[in-house]
């Protein structure tokens, strides 16, 4: 491995390198921007258009009723908290210097992207199927 | 103690604004902003699915002054941190890196965040007039 030979016997003893985990955080960072692009763009117009007809809960039911909706909705969810949870990591990492307070907080923001955004899916699942 | 004579760098109050610096804290501070407006973006679909009180109750904080103001808000962060993402990703492909391109894409960033968010603010107001 090139990566051994780049290590001292010390550094390597030590174990205090990378976790190996940095390029799996920055391309999910990027696929799920990459995936945003068209979401947000759709949603928008999307919001746009509902607002122009009122956006009573009957028409917001009905859009969400149709298949296509509800599922780049639920995409949408899932890109939008998987992409904030990794924006947020990397803005705890660099702003809170108390390991154990930036553990916890990584730890939460991530708690709190799966909450938020079950709930978001759950909420979509249940207008589409319920009206 | 006596305080080490070292020279220090200049930290950001001395440091000199320059496009690059603010436009890459606005990407930050935009990416937060639009993180906490998930929140009412799930407020939003579960006050939906739990019935006509509680999303009556939403569309009437959203028509309110302060709801219009955080919307204007929203869409102005996700205009700026849209375009200037897609320059990050140009960027990644590795291209776009010479100082005069960096700065030409930072003046489009601006122009194109604020013809976007005008654009949809003129169709909205206008849908909503009708």
């Amino acid at each position: 491995m090139a990566g051994s030979r780049m290590r001292s016997p010390l550094g390597r003893a030590i174990g205090l390198g990378s976790a190996k985990e940095g390029v799996d955080h920055w391309w999910a960072q990027r696929i799920t921007a990459l995936a945003l692009v068209p979401l947000v763009v759709w949603f928008v117009i999307s919001v746009v258009e509902l607002a122009g007809s009122g956006a009573d809960l009957p028409v917001l039911a009905a859009w969400v009723g149709y298949p296509l909706p509800a599922v780049l909705l639920i995409l949408l969810l899932v890109a939008t908290f998987y992409h904030s949870a990794l924006g947020l990591q990397v803005v705890i990492e660099d702003w809170v210097a108390v390991e154990g307070l930036r553990l916890g907080l990584i730890i939460v923001t991530k708690l709190a992207a799966i909450l938020l955004a079950v709930l978001g899916i759950f909420a979509v699942v249940k207008i589409s199927f319920t009206g | 103690m006596t305080p080490d004579p070292r020279p220090l760098s200049p930290h950001l109050q001395i440091y000199r604004w320059q496009l690059t610096s603010v436009l890459s804290i606005l990407h930050r501070f935009s990416g937060i902003a639009l993180s906490a407006g998930t929140l009412l973006l799930v407020w939003w679909l579960v006050a939906a699915a739990t019935g006509p009180r509680s999303y009556a109750g939403v569309q009437h904080f959203l028509g309110s002054w302060l709801g219009r103001i955080l919307l204007f808000g929203w869409s102005i962060a996700l205009y700026y941190h849209l375009c200037n993402g897609l320059r990050h990703l140009w960027w990644d492909s590795g291209r776009g890196l010479e100082l005069p391109q960096v700065y030409a894409g930072g003046w489009m960033v601006l122009a194109a965040t604020v013809v976007l968010t005008v654009v949809t603010w003129i169709i909205a107001v206008a849908h909503w007039s009708v």
